[in-house]
């Protein structure tokens, strides 16, 4: 197969970025998306050219690192699924893919394809947590919890924290996000003590970083490779009102 | 210089808790006063930041990655191990401690086995209180499962993404104590050097991956938390910023380095597509609970699965090892894999791959279930493979996935480098020769959680060091020495890809120094890999400048110190004569082809000096000593 690629090049946070063209030459289907872009790498650094930058780590959609905007779609056209496990086979021979970051004002653009979203990092930071110090744990089978509450704070635990809700909303909202961690704590008694103060913090928190808020537009879950359902999102704000009531 | 490997005195069960006793403790209102560097986010290095941090320790804490929580530990799926005996089928610490002992071949250090085990039960707890959500039955108690042919149910697990949510939580606390402002958090920041002032630890130099420059950091003691060293067989199952780069230089710096030949290869992984791949995927052993592992009975047989009738198929696991069948441990089932490839039975277009068949499990227990229990992993399959493993059985090979060696620590996980300690897979410490399924997670929150809050105290209280700044010589002399690295790196300009170069690495310590090792295959690998170093030096092409982010330089940095560490792996390799767990010398076996140890020669931990790129290096050797397991040869007929 042989694919027309046009890529977003960016040399830095403040440089003017601009897509350019390069070609894929024979692209097995078998290969993973990020395993063309190698290649297509591996060419230009023969040829002494800077080589694209993009993020990837685990390659089997797990760490979240692999961040890519496929025509116009974050994390490209299968659902369910991070650009590091979509497969070429999915693409037609002679077609032309444009490739770009995630673009939010609170993702600043670092390099090409590579953003900074530390601000994700913030926001667990204020809040996403449940306050207990090393040793100081009682007995794992004292806190009993039913299968299916586990299984559902499961369920929203299972956000990897790729930003692709972000880059998928229209406003830029970190609700989906902030949401999963959200519900995952609040199901569940650990995350009783710090309920309310944790949703507030986290919401203060994405406010100050510049994301956008929530007008119920549910890209965010179209785009969402663990498939985190929208419904985290309506949780999240019971609890903030609930929050706000309890003040 | 004599290893002391500075094990308590005292019967096995009280060492530990002795040992908490006997160590000194810093006053809470001085703990601020020093600063530990932590490098490394997994599991053993977010746990231990967290951990110091919420101590009242001064912490710096480093990763290559944007975020601490995408360190490679995210990627663990089967689950972590605990001697809670929440089942009640007859687990204990001490079963735990001789499971460790015995899987690891009898090349472990029996004192850090069994603390480990001690410390299993407090991991849980912990990961508990944090919010992990573990699997539970539906009284609402944990729920547990064998795991990797253990005969007693220990494993805890959160659905097939253990690994993400232990690291989640851990995360979760490091951020909390990021907030505290206790942890200062670098991300994108990759070590290059380790500063030594006086023979002790006092820093590190990194480059900020973002705008290039180096930053030196100076501390009270280091702590590297770094991972493993899988990726020098370039295709393997860890993530692929993993790397050997920080223990490497510390090994430069006085670190010894031990049984770096020990390393795991996992039987169920991706068979490999082609020259593109650029990573395995495992599939989890649990697999093996259902799946029926087998080739063709005759060679070179190229008709599809459903058209081999059941008596011209051979299930060569359940044949040879009829108790454990295809439950044998790892190694057993990887060489059992590559030796019906060798001998031409190998299936898929390559011949490297093995069937691993649902058929009679989705008959006797029907779809739903198998759908219950594996769905993710097929639905996984079936997305990289286009097969549907429902209809057609998986193929599946062996893949380079865990190191069991590292750096050498002693009892209290300090290298040879006074105030350098090393956590997790970076060291060599608990696993021996081959390591238990669902057991580095564990071992990777108990250094971090419950053994270094203890053993770095006694090391700051007892070496009180001057007062330094990054302007001391030492810092200067490391961070040149980084920056001529760099700058060789970019004036080779040669014309052959990074990866290219890696790939062939890869080849020859796959084809040499992977599953089984003979003499003359190391030497081999010993004349061929000095000679790839030579042609990257002359011939690589690293692009752009060392000013912003280049992701082809910090790869080449990473693979030029892959082709020295490569040497020292093989040669450990080849010093061994024995077979021992994960290292299979042909010239080692038992009569029907078992791995042969040799206890009166092979004993001990071999850790090496570093003498100079290419020199030969020193070995210095830990003798082993079993009180209470005693080594026998292992057998799974
Ligand atoms: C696919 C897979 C599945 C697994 N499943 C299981 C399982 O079910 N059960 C189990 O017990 N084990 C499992 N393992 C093994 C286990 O996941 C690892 O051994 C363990 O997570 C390692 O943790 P760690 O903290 O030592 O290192 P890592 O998690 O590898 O972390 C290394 C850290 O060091 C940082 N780092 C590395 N080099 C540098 C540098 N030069 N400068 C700065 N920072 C650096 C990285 O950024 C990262 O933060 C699995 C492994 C794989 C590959
Ligand atoms: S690279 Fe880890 S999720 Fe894609």
């Amino acid at each position: 197969m042989r694919l027309n690629l046009k890529i977003w090049r960016q040399a830095g946070p403040t440089a003017p970025g601009r897509l350019e063209d390069y070609t894929a030459d024979s692209v097995s289907p078998d290969m993973s998306f990020l395993e063309m872009l190698d290649v297509v790498n591996e060419g230009l650094i023969v040829k002494g050219k800077d080589a694209i930058a993009f993020d990837s780590d685990c390659r089997e959609g797990i760490c979240g690192t692999c961040s890519l905007v496929i025509d116009g779609v974050a994390h490209g056209p299968d659902r369910g699924t991070t650009v590091c496990q979509l497969h070429m086979r999915r693409f037609k021979d002679g077609e032309t893919v444009t490739i770009e970051p995630w673009r939010a004002k609170a993702f600043p653009v670092v390099k090409d394809l590579v953003v900074d979203r530390s601000a994700f990092d913030r926001i667990i930071a204020a809040g996403g947590f449940v306050s207990i110090n090393a040793g100081g744990a009682q007995d794992a089978n004292n806190i009993l919890i039913p299968k299916d509450v586990c299984d559902a704070a499961m369920d929203s635990a299972a956000c990897i924290g790729c930003g692709a809700c972000v880059a998928a909303c229209k406003n830029a909202s970190a609700h989906l996000f902030m949401s999963a961690k959200i519900s995952h704590l609040s199901l569940l008694p650990q995350g009783q003590q710090e309920r309310y103060t944790r949703v507030t913090a986290m919401i203060d928190q994405a406010d100050s970083e510049g994301f956008g808020s929530c007008s119920n537009e549910g890209e965010c879950e179209a785009v969402c490779p663990k498939e985190i359902p929208i419904s985290n999102i309506a949780r999240m704000t019971r609890e903030y009102v609930m929050a706000r009531l309890s003040k | 210089m004599k290893l002391d490997a500075r094990v308590p005195a005292g019967p096995i069960a009280e060492k530990w808790d002795r040992h908490k006793f006997d160590m000194k403790l810093v006053n809470p209102a001085n703990k601020r006063k020093y600063t530990v560097i932590v490098v490394g986010t997994g599991l053993a290095g977010a746990s231990a930041a967290a951990s110091l941090g919420e101590l009242g320790y001064n912490v710096l804490n480093f990763c290559i990655q944007d975020s601490p929580r995408r360190a490679h530990s995210i990627a663990a799926q089967g689950g972590i191990n605990a001697a809670k005996n929440y089942q009640n089928d007859g687990d204990s610490v001490y079963r735990l401690f001789y499971d460790t002992v015995k899987g690891g071949d009898y090349r472990s250090r029996e004192a850090n086995v069994y603390r480990l085990a001690q410390l299993s039960v407090n991991i849980i707890d912990q990961c508990v209180a944090q919010g992990v959500p573990f699997a539970r039955e539906y009284g609402g108690l944990l729920d547990n499962r064998s795991f990797g042919g253990a005969q007693v149910s220990r494993t805890f697990y959160a659905r097939g993404q253990t690994g993400q949510q232990l690291l989640i939580g851990a995360y979760q606390s490091l951020m909390r104590q990021a907030h505290a402002k206790a942890v200062k958090l670098f991300a994108r920041r990759e070590m290059l050097d380790l500063v030594v002032v006086d023979g002790k630890a006092r820093g590190i130099i990194v480059r900020n991956l973002v705008t290039g420059e180096l930053e030196r950091y100076v501390g009270d003691a280091v702590i590297l938390a770094t991972g493993g060293y899988g990726t020098v067989y370039y295709l393997s199952t860890n993530a692929i910023n993993s790397n050997v780069t920080a223990s490497w230089r510390a090994h430069k710096r006085g670190a010894f380095f031990a049984n770096p030949c020990f390393t795991q290869i996992h039987p169920t992984c991706i068979p490999v597509s082609g020259d593109h791949q650029s990573k395995l995927t495992l599939m989890s052993e649990r697999l093996r609970n259902d799946g029926r592992v087998w080739v063709p009975k005759t060679k070179g047989d190229k008709r599809s699965p459903e058209l081999i009738p059941e008596e011209e198929r051979d299930y060569y696991l359940e044949r040879k090892y009829p108790s454990f069948g295809n439950l044998v441990p790892r190694d057993v089932a990887s060489r059992n894999a590559k030796q019906a490839a060798d001998e031409g039975r190998g299936v898929g277009e390559s011949g490297l791959a093995v069937y691993l068949d649902f058929k009679d499990a989705i008959t006797r227990l029907g779809p739903e279930v198998i759908k219950e229990k594996y769905g993710n992993l097929f639905q996984m399959y079936n997305k990289i493979t286009d097969e549907d493993p429902y209809k057609v059985p998986m193929r599946i090979y062996p893949a380079i996935h865990y190191t069991m060696g590292g750096l050498w620590v002693d009892y209290n996980l300090m290298s040879t480098v006074p105030g350098l300690h090393v956590l997790g897979e970076a060291n060599f410490s608990d696993h021996g020769a081959n390591r238990l399924g669902a057991s580095a997670l564990m071992q990777g929150l108990a250094d971090g959680y419950f053994v270094i809050p203890y053993t770095i105290g006694d090391y700051l209280a007892n070496n009180p060091v001057p007062k330094i700044t990054t302007d001391h010589d030492a810092f200067k002399e490391a961070a040149q020495n980084a920056q001529n690295q760099i700058n060789k790196l970019l004036t080779v300009k040669g014309n052959r890809g990074i990866r290219d170069i890696h790939r062939e690495l890869g080849r020859i310590m796959w084809d040499d120094v992977g599953m089984a090792r003979t003499d003359a295959s190391l030497k081999r690998a010993l004349q061929a890999i000095p000679k790839l170093r030579e042609e990257f030096w002359h011939n690589v092409s690293v692009p752009g400048s060392a000013d912003n982010l280049n992701q082809s330089l910090e790869y080449a940095g990473r693979v030029a110190d892959y082709l020295e560490f490569a040497e020292l792996l093989t040669r450990d390799a080849l010093d061994r004569k024995e077979s021992a767990g994960g290292h299979f010398r042909e010239e080692s076996q038992t009569p029907d082809g078992e791995a042969m140890r040799d206890d009166d020669n092979y004993s001990y931990v071999a850790a090496w000096e570093f003498k100079g790129v290419g020199a030969t290096p020193e070995l210095h050797k830990e003798p082993l000593e079993f009180h209470e397991v005693h080594p026998s040869q292992r057998s799974y007929k």
